[in-house]
């Protein structure tokens, strides 16, 4: 039984994709949901690059020798894969795409709060973006996206000062993205929408933003030193002039710890969005799942001394570090059991957003469960710098943060472009995604276990067998993602209006705009009279 | 080809790193636990909740007592589960930082991209580690260029050399043969290169090798004969020293515990003995003018190592000081640098503003 | 239309006045805790290195000139005095003293920047800028020494591009003012501005005692 509003194919709807047309509308729009287009196809453009780099990682680790390229050049790929996903994919993969987009609509507004500050906020990416891969051009970079000294700042070869400059700039685009939810979920929300029936994609996304605010303006003042010290050689980092490396260490990841969870929390909300959709649900504990993403966000900011076990940190802070990120972790496991609580006596669909969320749900446990390993001091000073961090940050933040994002384009698509995609090739995308992932990077646990440290160009021949098994599941993993993005892609090519306003039967206040929306949202600001994620049998839609 | 010996665990060759493989069957274990569970019961929820119509499913009381058990119990079971691996990590984090006190002594050096690994009794290797099996031993580390790692997979331990300081790293090699070592911290183009071997010997072999290494002399010895040449006898010299009292006595030093001229207190450490060599005047001892010039630049890491090794000599013995003669040895001009080419500004690929 | 007076609007997005000015608020409160961590980070490394090298920073930092950075601070502290005058006559919607107290603002904190130019015009002279020719005559521990002016370099001068930035936004809320875009009505840019203002005068105040005061009677260079 539908409730489809799609409208006669012949009049074309009003919506914000046909409100104006030509290029200046769309590079001088003010709409949150134009803007959100614009940066879905830059960071796809850096997804793209950032794959490219690791295939090529992986087609010379097939075999032992270092005889794809040279060494110099190797090094320059796996920073500027680095680079360019932890910098230009997965920091705004969420929140500048899906956020912007969604969280206006979430709490019942026009727009975010300061519309033109959002525009800026792209530009100033692109302008970051293009620092890179002008880096990228004159040579590259090879110090490995941490930068450390004093190799960054007196030895390496590479374009350090574009490339810091460049990720320097990028930081700007974060802050003022967290800056614009902040302000909006405090200040815009709808009459009746109070915190706690706020979606959980907000809690999510809010809590991202606190990170985004407080720890970004670390590191972009770290790059800055960096940058400094390179062309002047002042002496902040570089013991032959008196400073001292193990404090870049330190300032930069008092940043990049929390980064990783401005890269997670915002997919976290989106699989919550998704799995109690697709579970006809309220997820199992609100509360606990909306305080958790604050905690999160929170501890998140005293752990970073777990990247310095090794690195001549006092044993003590070693202690408190490792305390410390354990109790970080209880949080995501919270999420994980109220997860599946929510799919507990539930009416289940496995669309293909809901495969996507069950694959997250699975590899980011995993992910989650391998930190644990390298939270434990005496753990980690084996496992440190080797494969096994690399198995480990990939299980989050690919199996987790990448299809959690992922899964939710395949979630809002039809809101966003009014197209439903193919269901079996998207459904073939996600599974083969799954397993190609699994192939790549479960090898390299047992490889880190083993002693092979990371960011070698070369390894001992006994280590072949693992590495090219990794290899080879990098393929059908890069297979999976050209048939995911294909699919949404070709969905494109169809005519608008080709689905239902709400297919899903999701009951958030984005899907009760038309889809695609248009441009001012809601015609009249929502008043709220219900708690969140109140399902009713009419929403329910079979989906063809 | 590799083929037959096909591991996925490599060998335990040190005492520490049984316990470090039992910490990790535990974590194997709890992980294996958690992950399967979480995997079984979404899919074994989602093909027993599958939807079958259209009636919507009671959403769960939000405030009830059962919903907050049960997140409570999935909090605290966790959490209890994770200061095991806290506390048993923390075990043997502890131990691998408190090197025992009568442990042999090596002095590694680390530089783009090689290690330079030096005996006490003066031999000297590059990239391989000759040690013999059932004793403690512990490295003395440091860099001349940028941050590096000595990692020996086999031994479960591994720490960060770093330029301008030194670092410990202690083990003991509990099986003879013959174990990788790896740089563990990305330092430039080769990297991947910069790997080695130790050698684990039985004690007899372990002097037999030891006798065939360098003439020079012993660390300390050595260290003698830098101590002289530089002219730092004309004020530390014993002799001297109590004519004139204008400098602290190097005499029974090391291991003391010194009062500095601004109140606080320090430990004669390696650490304090190679900062007062580079930086005199970053701690004044009490009683004394900053009158000592710096060294910075006429020694070099390998240099700076021997000069403390011979302060050490010195020192009130901790049992494996060797006596030193008091005739100097020649050393090779090596040790010393040309003032000149310390600065920094001479490293072989200058980068230039970019 | 530049004769004209502006007509203050209620953008489209928001329900109503109230809600904008509330929203700019509380953006712009967030956007000066992120400088806080942006400087946080400078006033971190200074921590740690005086804390290992306390000789170096105490002979350092008797190298700045005390009565210009007590100057200077004087200066600040009267910028931010005008500034609060400019956003109260704003309140009133007195539109010459809007305009007539922007100008001073903007006239001091011009000041500040040129005394600021003369010294480190006058730390290049004497080579105690860090670098190839760094020198710090007479200093104890020359070998951290630099660390001092780097940062001395790296904070002055990080504050010293927001007060440039400050000038320039100055300029046009001058030029708006003098339109009369600014009433009792709706003030709002002036008010941020002036959050804006105040703020980098007190990192100013944090800065001043850090780099000039602390230690600098031990140095033996006197005042």
């Amino acid at each position: 039984m539908t409730t489809a509003t799609a409208a006669p194919p012949q009049t074309e709807r009003k919506t914000y994709l046909n409100s104006a047309h030509g290029v200046k509308s769309w590079l001088l729009t003010s709409d949150h949901k134009r803007i959100a287009v614009l940066y879905m196809i830059s960071v796809l453009v850096f997804f793209i690059l950032g794959g490219l780099f690791a295939v090529l990682i992986r087609l010379e680790l097939a075999t032992p020798a270092g005889d794809l390229v040279e060494s110099n050049t190797y090094n320059k790929f796996f920073t500027m894969h680095g680079v360019l996903m932890v910098f230009f994919v997965l920091i705004p993969a969420v929140p500048a795409t899906l956020g912007n987009f969604m969280i206006p609509m979430m709490v019942g507004a026009k727009d975010l709060a300061f519309p033109k500050i959002n525009l800026l906020s792209w530009y100033i990416y692109v302008v970051a973006g293009l620092f890179v891969l002008t880096s990228l051009m004159m040579g590259g970079v090879d110090t490995g996206w941490t930068f450390y000294t004093p190799f960054s700042t007196s030895y390496s070869n590479g374009y350090v000062i574009v490339t810091g400059l460049g990720i320097f700039i990028s930081g700007f685009s974060s802050i003022l993205t967290g800056l614009n939810f902040i302000v909006t979920i405090h200040r815009m929300r709808a009459p009746g929408l109070t915190w706690f029936r706020l979606p959980l994609f907000v809690w999510a996304n809010y809590a991202t933003s606190l990170v985004q605010i407080l720890g970004t303006p670390v590191v972009a003042v770290t790059l800055f030193l960096v940058v400094l010290e390179r062309g002047l050689h002042i002496g902040f980092f570089d013991p032959a002039y008196g400073g001292d490396p193990v404090l870049f260490q330190h300032m930069f990841w008092f940043y990049s710890h929390p980064a990783v969870y401005i890269m997670i929390l915002p997919p976290m909300g989106a699989v919550t969005e998704i799995v109690s959709t697709f579970s006809s649900k309220k997820p199992f504990g609100y509360t606990f799942i909306a305080f958790s993403s604050v905690a999160i966000a929170v501890f998140g900011f005293i752990v970073w001394g777990h990247h310095l076990f090794v690195a001549s940190q006092s044993i003590y802070a070693g202690m408190v570090f490792s305390i410390l990120s354990y109790i970080v972790g209880i949080p995501s496991a919270i999420k994980v059991f109220n997860w599946t609580g929510t799919m507990y006596k539930a009416s289940v669909r496995l669309e293909t957003p809901m495969l996507y969320a069950l694959g997250f749900i699975g590899l980011f446990t995993v992910g989650g469960l391998t930190g644990l390993f390298l939270a434990s001091t005496g753990m980690n000073v084996h496992l440190t710098d080797t494969y096994f961090v690399v198995a480990h940050f990939h299980y989050v933040m690919v199996g987790g943060a990448i299809m959690g994002t992922t899964g939710g384009m395949f979630y809002w698509w039809p809101k966003m472009f009014g197209r439903m995609y193919n269901q079996a090739w998207s459904k073939a995308g996600a599974i083969l995604i799954f397993f190609g992932f699994n192939f790549t990077f479960f090898p390299q646990f047992i490889l880190g276990y083993m002693g092979m440290p990371r960011r070698y160009h070369a390894y001992p021949p006994e280590w072949a067998l693992l590495n090219s098994l990794s290899s080879a599941g990098a393929t059908v993993l890069g297979l999976g993602y050209a048939i995911a993005i294909g699919c949404l892609l070709v969905s494109l090519l169809k005519p608008v209006t080709e689905t239902a306003d709400n297919p899903w039967g999701a009951t958030t206040l984005e899907w009760k705009t038309q889809s695609p929306p248009t441009t001012e949202n809601f015609e009249v600001t929502p008043v709220v009279t219900e708690e969140a994620y109140t399902y009713s049998s009419e929403e329910v839609v079979h989906v063809g | 080809m590799g083929a037959t010996n096909f591991q996925i665990f490599p060998e335990a060759a040190s005492t520490i790193a049984t316990s470090v493989d039992g910490l990790y069957a535990y974590l194997v274990i709890v992980s294996a636990f958690f992950s399967l569970l979480v995997a079984f019961l979404v899919v074994f929820f989602a093909v027993k909740y599958r939807k079958k119509d259209d009636t919507i499913p009671k959403p769960a009381d939000e405030h009830s007592i059962g919903g907050m058990i049960l997140e409570i119990t999935w909090s605290v079971i966790p959490l209890g589960l994770s200061m095991v691996m806290f506390a048993w990590g923390a075990s043997i984090y502890f131990t691998e930082s408190r090197p025992p006190a009568d442990s042999l002594e090596i002095f590694v050096t680390g530089k783009q991209w090689m290690w330079k690994i030096q005996h006490n009794e003066g031999a000297r290797e590059i990239n391989e580690l000759h040690i013999p099996v059932n004793q403690d031993i512990r490295l003395t580390l440091t860099s001349e260029d940028v941050i590096h790692d000595f990692f020996v997979p086999a031994f479960r331990t591994k720490t960060d050399v770093l330029p301008g300081k030194y670092t410990t790293e202690w083990f003991r090699p509990t099986k003879i043969g013959e174990y990788h070592i790896f740089c563990a911290e990305y330092c430039g183009t080769k990297h991947s290169g910069m790997i080695g071997t130790v050698y684990v010997m039985n004690q007899q072999d372990y002097n037999d090798w030891l006798a065939t290494g360098s003439g020079e002399g012993s660390m300390a010895e050595q260290g003698q004969a830098l101590f002289n040449q530089l002219g730092c006898g004309n004020c530390h010299a014993s002799q001297i020293n109590k004519e004139n009292g204008r400098c602290p006595n190097l005499n029974g030093l090391f291991g003391t515990t010194v009062d500095l001229k601004d109140g606080s207190r320090v430990r004669a450490d390696e650490a304090y003995i190679r900062e007062s060599i580079l930086y005199p005047q970053a701690k004044i001892v009490a009683g004394f003018d900053d009158i000592m010039p710096t060294f910075k630049g006429l020694l070099t890491e390998d240099g700076l190592l021997k000069v403390v090794e011979y302060v050490k000599s010195l020192g009130p013995k901790n049992g494996t000081q060797t006596s030193v003669p008091p005739a100097p040895v020649m050393t090779s001009a090596t040790e010393q640098q040309a003032p000149a080419q310390a600065r920094p500004a001479a490293r072989p690929a200058a980068p230039g503003n970019r | 239309m530049a004769s004209q007076a502006p007509v203050f609007q209620v953008r489209h997005h928001f329900e109503n006045a109230e809600q904008q000015k509330d929203a700019s608020t509380v953006g712009m409160w967030l956007f000066l805790v992120t400088e806080i961590m942006f400087f946080g980070g400078l006033f971190l490394a200074y921590f740690v290195y005086r804390q290992w090298y306390p000789e170096a920073f105490a002979s350092a930092s008797g190298k700045t000139n005390l009565l210009i950075g007590a100057f200077n601070t004087t200066v600040l502290i009267c910028s931010s005095l005008t500034m609060a005058l400019a956003v109260h006559y704003a309140q009133l919607g007195k539109k010459n003293l809007i305009v007539l107290f922007l100008i001073l603002t903007l006239l001091l904190g011009g000041a500040f920047l040129g005394v600021k130019a003369y010294e480190y015009h006058d730390k290049w002279v004497h080579h105690e800028v860090p670098g190839a020719n760094f020198e710090c005559e007479g200093c104890v521990d020359p070998g951290h020494t630099s660390l001092f002016f780097a940062l001395y370099f790296g904070m002055t001068g990080l504050h010293a591009t927001h007060m440039i930035v400050g000038a320039v936004i100055l300029l046009y809320l001058i030029w708006q003012a003098k339109k009369g875009a600014y009433t009792a009505k709706w003030f709002t840019p002036v008010e941020m501005f002036g959050l804006y203002w105040h703020f980098v005068d007190i990192v100013w105040i944090f800065l001043f005692p850090l780099l000039y005061l602390i230690d600098r009677t031990k140095t033996g260079f006197g005042i």
